[in-house]
């Protein structure tokens, strides 16, 4: 399963990118940068491995599309459970955010991306791209816990923050450019976008009969689209607190 | 130089669930209204079911976003520093009866006569230390045809659980008596819901479908509710959600008597040389007009109504209109609405679709519904299992420890739980307490460089222990229905900004502890009317937007009843 969502979306991405698949390899300076010749390596040799490819960013410079990508991986992985962040695009979902509703977290990503990256060289000897899967979650662990030294505004916050922007990305509407061929909502086996569910089709779904919808909000015509790539307002996210 | 509008009988501040409903009893008696609402309008195509949009983002696209930037600030106690918050409420026409939940519950009797009801059956020494409640000055009699008014003019689902005194196990039989019956039969069970609901029976609970301003069924020319989810801070598709913005406002613009003004933030209500309200202030477009008008309406929701009462100082009202006893503010109090209860269940509870107004009530343990002789506090819990799960919020579910909230230990937990959880919600008994009030931040200033609302205030010792009585009853529930493990988020801390915000302009006979008369004018500016929660001075364990729309027609009533004297 997992792997035939990925090749399906490899071929698709391979078509609509072709010409740009050596993007990912030109690794832009890292902030702080006397590591980045050696980021631009690692980078070079993770870009290398065949993993699902990525589409043109417009918002991340390429080193720290690196390592988000790296991290989201992580996250959530690909594995024997389906697919993860890559498959879902949930790095697309950031990047197009971070031009747009999430742009007053660029400074964030950027500084947060380099600090994980000086962590795990002052930590383990070498950058986040060149550990082991278990190493990169160790450091992940630290960043969770607030451990990791280096983040301007503690390690906790910008791992928070990764890990809520990762989740828009995996299980949010596919408009926003993440959740790619709803893999998320397969993953918690949300059966899709309807506008209306007959007690009929609550009673197929309790059976575990009810087919996924696949569609996203804006493919049914009734709903304006334009209200969607409003301006963010000011205070960005919104709690999605439990008061009624 | 503010631009001086044509006179008008009545000014209504906010339309929203309050104000949106008072416009229609004034302008079906033949008064001539303005509503000013500061957000814009929208329709049935601005709400598509987008988590990332509704409840992420929170509505991105409103024109309006004046409720969050001048969020109210909150700390504890008054020694401490207060924090900035946000605060999810609608600006708009129809406010936020727009994208809540619509739980649409009366009070119960006792609610109203908390005093009186608690000294009588267990001595006043059972009052809570530093409570400044009082009984309303009104029995839940009074409010009853107005509650049946709203049910039947908006739209209410449910069953009657006592009929003129007739008791009926299908509904809430503690509840007070109604004349009338729901106008619409109760939102659909799920197979979940009905399990919850044997569940009680075998505790000897008495459970029924709680009551929802959402059709049913297709009800005046509206469609019935399409179960689609989204409905959690989202708009409905298909205007089953009885949203003031598709009854009373488009009835009342149908008399010809009612205007509504979108865009237009009131700053200010003036008063003449009398000490009494001459109209309104307001910014459109960055330009002030004044409208005059004979009776002014402030519903604003709690904390806008506080602060611009506070701000509306002149040579009569030297600390803000109608605050000469210095009571603008005070009586403040939110519901307790954390300390859920989570449950994990060996299936699947089926709650993608459906609604957080669809599901199961319990009151036999709110109120004074049970005898609290061998409890420590007064007051209770109603204990409500709905449908509601958005992606990603699921996403963040809770792992009861199985697993961390990432990686593939976290993928393979959510992929068999994440519509195996269910979380409750506990409405609880609040009170007001002298040390919880709201004043003027002495900091932080709002857009226009006004300052903002200040909350001080934390749940007292009775509060807290209504929310760890009702977490055991609902973890006794969860585990009769079959739950396989349990946890609960901690209780008690400060007031932060509320969806459900009470006091601060109380109700009351005594001008010496209340800002509005028994019928929700100022004691001390007779043409000034208060709508809205903060002129409740007692929660009950329920939503409160039924009894603040109940209240605002009543207002609006006498306000047409007695305008030759109020005029
Ligand atoms: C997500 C959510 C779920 C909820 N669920 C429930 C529920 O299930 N049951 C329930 O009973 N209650 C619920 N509530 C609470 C309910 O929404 C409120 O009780 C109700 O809306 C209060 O009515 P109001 O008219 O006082 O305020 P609102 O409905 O918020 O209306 C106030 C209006 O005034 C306008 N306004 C504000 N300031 C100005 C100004 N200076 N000039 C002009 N206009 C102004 C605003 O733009 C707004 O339109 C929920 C709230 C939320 C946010």
């Amino acid at each position: 399963m997992a792997d035939e969502q990925s090749r399906v979306i490899s071929r698709r991405e391979l078509l609509r990118n072709a010409g740009l698949a050596g993007a990912a390899a030109v690794a832009g300076p890292l902030a702080g940068g006397p590591e980045s010749a050696e980021a631009a390596q690692q980078v070079a040799s993770t870009a290398a491995a065949p993993t699902v490819r990525r589409e043109a960013l417009e918002h991340l410079p390429a080193a720290e599309a690196d390592l988000l990508d790296a991290v989201l991986d992580r996250l959530i992985p690909s594995d024997e459970h389906g697919p993860g962040a890559r498959e879902a695009r949930v790095i697309h979902y950031i990047d197009r955010a971070l031009g747009g509703a999430l742009a007053s977290s660029r400074p964030a990503y950027l500084a947060g991306l380099a600090a994980l990256n000086q962590y795990a060289r002052s930590a383990r000897g070498k950058g986040f791209l060149e550990l082991a899967n278990a190493d990169r979650d160790a450091i992940l662990i630290d960043v969770e816990s607030g451990r990791a030294t280096g983040f301007a505004d503690g390690s906790a916050r910008f791992f928070a923050m990764v890990l809520a922007h990762a989740r828009q990305g995996m299980f949010g509407d596919p408009y926003y450019g993440g959740n790619a061929n709803f893999v998320g909502w397969d993953l918690l086996g949300y059966p899709g976008i309807r506008t209306m569910v007959t007690a009929a089709d609550q009673k197929a779904y309790e059976a575990g009969t009810l087919q996924p919808s696949r569609r996203s909000a804006y493919d049914y015509d009734t709903f304006n689209k334009a209200t969607a790539s409003a301006a963010p307002h000011a205070h960005g996210d919104a709690s999605d607190g439990d008061q009624a | 130089m503010a631009t001086r509008l044509k006179d008008t009988d009545v000014v209504v501040i906010g339309l929203g669930a309050a104000g949106g409903v008072a416009v229609l009893p004034l302008a079906q008696a033949g008064l001539d209204v303005i509503g000013l609402e500061a957000g814009g309008a929208m329709t049935r195509r601005d709400f598509a079911p987008d988590e990332i949009r509704n409840n992420v983002r929170g509505w991105p696209m409103l024109a309006s976003h004046k409720t969050n930037d001048e969020a109210p600030t909150f700390r504890a106690t008054a020694s401490q520093p207060a924090i900035r918050g946000g605060h999810p409420m609608m600006n708009a026409i129809g406010g936020t009866s727009l994208h809540y939940w619509a739980q649409h519950w009366r009070l119960n009797p006792w609610d109203f006569k908390v005093v009186s009801e608690t000294t009588r059956r267990y001595g006043a020494s059972r009052l809570p230390k530093g409570s400044t409640v009082e009984d309303w000055p009104f029995g839940y009699e009074e409010l009853e045809p107005y509650y049946e008014k709203i049910e039947y003019e908006l739209g209410v689902s449910g069953v009657a659980g006592n009929l003129n005194g007739r008791k009926d196990p299908r509904g809430n039989i503690f509840e007070g008596p109604r004349r009338k019956d729901y106008p619409m039969p109760p939102l659909r069970w799920t197979a979940f819901h009905e399990r919850m609901a044997d569940a009680a029976r075998t505790l000897g609970w008495h459970p029924f479908p709680g009551p929802a301003a959402i059709n049913s069924r297709s009800y005046q020319n509206r469609s019935g509710c399409m179960y689609h989810g989204f409905c959690n801070t989202g708009g409905c598709h298909v205007d089953a959600k009885n949203s003031t913005a598709v009854t009373t406002i488009p009835r009342a613009q149908a008399t010809g008597r009612f205007t509504s003004v979108t865009g237009a933030t009131v700053t200010q209500i003036n008063v003449d040389a009398q000490g009494r309200a001459s109209g309104v202030t307001y910014l459109r477009n960055n330009e002030e007009f004044f409208q005059p008008a004979k009776v002014v309406l402030l519903s604003t929701f709690a904390y806008e109504n506080v602060r611009l009462l506070l701000l509306s100082t002149s040579k009569a009202f030297p600390r803000g209109l109608s605050n000469n006893h210095g009571q603008v503010g005070r009586h403040y109090f939110s519901h307790h609405q954390g300390a859920p209860v989570t449950a994990l269940f060996p299936f699947k509870v089926g709650a993608w679709y459906g609604l957080p107004a669809q599901g199961v009530a319990i009151d036999d343990w709110a109120d004074d519904n049970f005898d609290h002789g061998g409890h420590d506090f007064i007051g209770g819990a109603n204990l409500w299992a709905m449908s509601d799960r958005r992606p990603i919020a699921a996403a963040g579910m809770n792992t009861f420890g199985r697993a961390r909230s990432w990686g593939s230990e976290w993928k393979a937990f959510i992929k068999e739980n994440a519509d195996r959880a269910h979380s409750s919600y506990i409405q609880k008994t609040t009170l007001p307490y002298e040390e919880n009030y709201l004043d003027l931040d002495p900091v932080e200033k709002d857009p226009l460089g006004r300052p903002v609302i200040r909350i001080t205030g934390e749940y007292k010792d009775n509060e807290r222990r209504i929310a760890a009585f009702s977490q055991d009853r609902m973890e006794e529930w969860y585990r009769a229905a079959g739950a396989i493990a349990v946890t609960r988020g901690p209780v008690g801390g400060p007031m932060t900004a509320s969806t459900h915000a009470y006091g601060g302009t109380r109700m009351g006979d005594n001008a010496e502890t209340n800002v509005v008369n028994r019928w929700g004018l100022s004691h001390e500016v007779p043409n000034l009317g208060i709508l809205g929660g903060s002129v409740m001075g007692t929660s009950g364990a329920r939503n409160p937007t039924h009894t603040v729309q109940a209240l605002a027609w009543r207002t609006a009533d006498y306000v047409v009843r007695a305008w030759k004297t109020l005029t």
